[in-house]
């Protein structure tokens, strides 16, 4: 029943694809995932537009959060977690042997649901991925942590205090370290992990904004519990349910007149 | 009624349970450490020295000593008091101690002239001036002239400690270096004539160094031996004592109050930082202390890394199954393990068998004498190490498991291998547990005594481990510590009740070093917590 479900979203999506006119930085064909015996993802098939914000929607334990990591290869930290299909970047796939993890997570940087910098000064937090590739130049990193808490709305608030502890600054202001210290790589694809869901509201409409100006450089994936965010930064959307990607959409469509009727159920309201 | 149902109920009775379970926790750990430091302190103040006149068998006898002890006991069904006096003059006496009747005693004096002498030998002389001797000259019979006298005997006294120990000493060493420089030419088969010629020659000029300082050490010692005095003990006999047994005289009976303050912490002074005398009853015992702050040095030298490497395998690399969790559980037995256990195997494994190595491969000049392949500082300090170690793994391994997971992910999706996000994040984060772990190994370890004894302790030791002869750390030789001079003093000591003082104050030492080595540490671990505050709210 759910795989007849997929074969008909695979076929509308292809008759009138939503992204003709984009660049596919992430293409994913025929995914799976499993957890020891039980699977989380199946068969996904997805494309990710090149500087687009795309959305991952669904109720909780839907898959969503699985399938993000799987762009930065995060599930590799789970000893019982087991992939086939292929996620291509750049034409490459990802999980093809003897790639460089590392070099992968630098082109692609992630940010976390809870905030989680490091116990560290501000400025090591956003140098610390400079640090790891060998750059340790003091004028280059002051440059880069400059312009990297630029770029993630923080340098006003904290050019004063760079070298104070990063624990020291409020959740919200934690949140979008974080976004400076994962742009400060300069990585192609941004993968946020639900940011702002454990923020206030004014935080969360300030990382909503960031996301908006980031888009013009990176390719952004977000995964999100909240619908109206959803529709509010994203270009297109993904619509998962119990591991099964059911309808990946332009944003406005998805919202307005969606095809599936799961996805529709769950728009307005009645699960989820 | 209802009071007390609500006492119940409400669980007040456990919470009163708890509060004196730990009130009770608390006042022993008190008491214990004021009957220690009570004891241990009251040793070094000035006691008074009382005059007795005692009857026994129908004729009078006058005792002169402190009060050392007082007890009572029923003999015979007659309820009877005693006090034991600390009557010194043990080349008189043959004893220093003895026991008076309480009923016995018809009268006590307290003689403003007594003067106490401590001597290098023969414990405390009780007694009075009656001559004092200088330069050959008779001066006048005062404490003043006796106090002069000990001082100019102390100075030379020092000087020729200094003179034997350093000097000859260091001359002691350099000639068994040549000695063993031969050796090990001989055994090489490269011992020509001119490095025969070369080594004597060294060897010649050595010796006339030690006939140079040998002529200073006479002419000290005659210096030393000219002053005298003679004084009379209170049964009439007298005593002559020449300047050189002297260490000190006062006389505690006319003593005031700023003068016992100021005698007492010179006393003190004398405890921590002197050598032991006469069989480590008297004197200090700075020896032990040395040793034992530097054997635990060297101990967290070695264990710390040791156990850190192992915890970040176990709890980072490692697989975690069965295997895994068996070590685990091994080490944490390890624990377990009496410390004599741990005693006989350093004794075996690294005393016997990688010290005799060591000589065999890398020293095989100074056979038939062992240099490694006895006990010695590194031995005992590896002993420890290894006695410590799973205090490290377990406390380092839980301050692992600590880390939010969140901090480690986000070093990764930065492009951090796994090593870099250790070393660069998680390591300094899981350093406050390290710490808490080398704080516990310290404070088992400055406490420890069975398996020392047998790796590397001894009662005396004629140097300390580290001196002005390269390479100035001498880990293979044997050292005093604090735990077993208490043992010593305490049980082996030809004048146990002499030393019983110095038990309670050794033990008490023992017990402010370990928590001054502690205090150390929890500082430091402190500021690494203040600097790694982790996620966790």
């Amino acid at each position: 029943m759910v795989n007849k479900m997929t074969e008909v979203t695979k076929t509308t999506a292809k008759q009138n694809n939503p992204l003709a006119n984009e660049k596919i930085a992430i293409e994913v064909e025929k995914l799976n995932l499993f957890y020891g015996d039980k699977q989380a993802l199946y068969d996904i098939d997805l494309q990710i537009p090149e500087k687009k914000v795309t959305a991952f929607i669904g109720p909780s334990g839907c898959g969503k959060s699985t399938l993000l990591r799987c762009f930065n290869r995060m599930n590799d930290l789970v000893d019982i977690a087991k992939i086939n299909g292929e996620i291509r970047m750049g034409g490459e796939n990802i999980y093809k042997p003897g790639l460089d993890v590392a070099e992968l997570r630098r082109n692609v940087g992630m940010v976390f649901q809870k905030p989680n910098p490091f116990p560290k000064s501000i400025y090591e937090n956003v140098a610390y991925g400079l640090r790891l590739q060998g750059i340790n130049k003091k004028r280059t990193l002051d440059e880069v942590v400059e312009w990297a808490l630029k770029g993630a709305a923080l340098w006003d608030e904290v050019k004063d205090r760079l070298h104070d502890n990063a624990l020291g600054m409020s959740g919200g202001q934690q949140q979008r370290l974080c976004i400076a210290r994962a742009i400060a790589v300069q990585p192609e694809v941004l993968l946020l992990d639900e940011p702002a869901s454990a923020l206030d509201p004014i935080s969360t409409l300030k990382i909503e904004e960031l996301i908006h100006d980031l888009k013009k450089d990176y390719t952004i994936v977000i995964v999100t519990h909240n619908m109206q965010q959803a529709a509010r930064v994203s270009d297109y959307t993904a619509f998962m349910y119990i591991g099964d990607l059911v309808e990946f959409d332009n944003t406005d469509k998805i919202f307005t007149n969606p095809t599936q009727k799961k996805t529709e159920d769950y728009i307005t309201g009645r699960y989820g | 009624m209802s009071a007390n149902k609500n006492f119940l109920q409400g669980g007040q009775h456990w919470v009163w349970l708890n509060a004196g379970a730990i009130s009770i926790s608390i006042i022993m750990v008190v008491g214990l450490l004021l009957l220690i430091a009570v004891r241990g302190l009251s040793h070094f103040w000035p006691a008074e020295v009382n005059t007795f006149t005692v009857s026994q068998d129908g004729s009078n006898q006058l005792v002169m000593g402190e009060i050392h002890n007082h007890e009572e006991d029923i003999q015979n069904g007659v309820e009877r008091e005693q006090y034991l006096i600390k009557t010194g003059n043990r080349d008189q006496y043959g004893i220093d101690f003895r026991w008076l009747d309480l009923k016995d005693i018809q009268e006590t004096k307290v003689d403003e002239n007594v003067i106490v002498l401590e001597r290098h030998e023969w414990g405390n002389l009780y007694g009075f001036i009656k001559s004092v001797t200088m330069d050959g000259k008779s001066v006048e019979p005062t404490a003043d002239n006796l106090e002069a006298i000990i001082e100019r005997a102390n100075d030379l006294h020092h000087q020729i400690r200094e003179i034997e120990s350093d000097d000859i000493g260091s001359i002691n060493y350099d000639i068994e270096e040549l000695r063993l420089e031969q050796r090990r030419l001989e055994l090489d088969d490269e011992l020509t004539d001119e490095a025969l010629a070369e080594l004597d020659s060294q060897r010649a000029d050595l010796n006339q160094q030690f006939l140079d300082y040998q002529a200073d050490l006479q002419k000290l010692y005659a210096a030393i031996k000219r002053d005298s005095a003679e004084f009379e003990l209170v049964g009439g006999q007298t005593k002559s004592v020449n300047a050189q047994m002297m260490v000190r005289s006062f006389q505690p009976n006319a003593m005031g109050f700023f003068a016992k303050i100021g005698h007492y912490f010179s006393k003190i002074g004398e405890f921590i930082f002197d050598e032991p005398r006469e069989a480590n009853t008297e004197g200090g015992v700075f020896p032990a202390i040395f040793g034992t702050v530097l054997m635990v040095l060297l101990m967290s030298i070695v264990v710390t890394p040791m156990g850190v490497i192992a915890a970040v395998y176990m709890r980072e690399y490692a697989k975690q199954g069965p295997l895994t969790r068996t070590i685990r559980i091994a080490v944490n037995n390890l624990a377990g393990v009496p410390s004599i256990v741990y005693g006989v195997f350093g004794l075996g494994f690294f005393v016997y068998f990688m010290g005799g190595t060591i000589d065999d491969l890398f020293y095989p000049e100074v056979k038939p004498s062992p240099m490694f392949g006895t006990p010695g500082l590194i031995w005992a300090s590896l002993t420890l190490a290894l006695l410590t170690l799973p205090v490290v793994i377990v406390s380092t391994e839980e301050g692992l498991a600590r880390i939010p997971s969140a901090i480690r992910e986000g070093s990764l999706a930065l492009g951090a291998t796994k090593f870099e996000t250790l070393w660069k994040t998680v390591l300094p984060m899981a350093s406050p547990a390290m710490m808490t772990g080398l704080i516990l190994a310290v404070a088992r370890a400055a406490g420890e005594v069975a398996p020392l004894m047998l790796v590397g302790v001894v009662k005396l030791a004629p140097t300390l481990p580290l001196d002005g002869n390269a390479p100035f750390l001498h880990l293979e030789r044997k050292f005093m510590h604090l735990g077993f001079h208490i043992y010593d003093v305490g049980f082996q000591s030809p004048n146990v009740e002499a030393a019983r003082p110095l038990v309670y104050a050794t033990a008490l030492l023992l017990v402010l070093i370990i928590i001054l080595l502690n205090i150390a540490a929890i500082k430091i671990r402190n500021n690494l917590r203040e600097k790694y505050k982790s996620l966790e709210q």
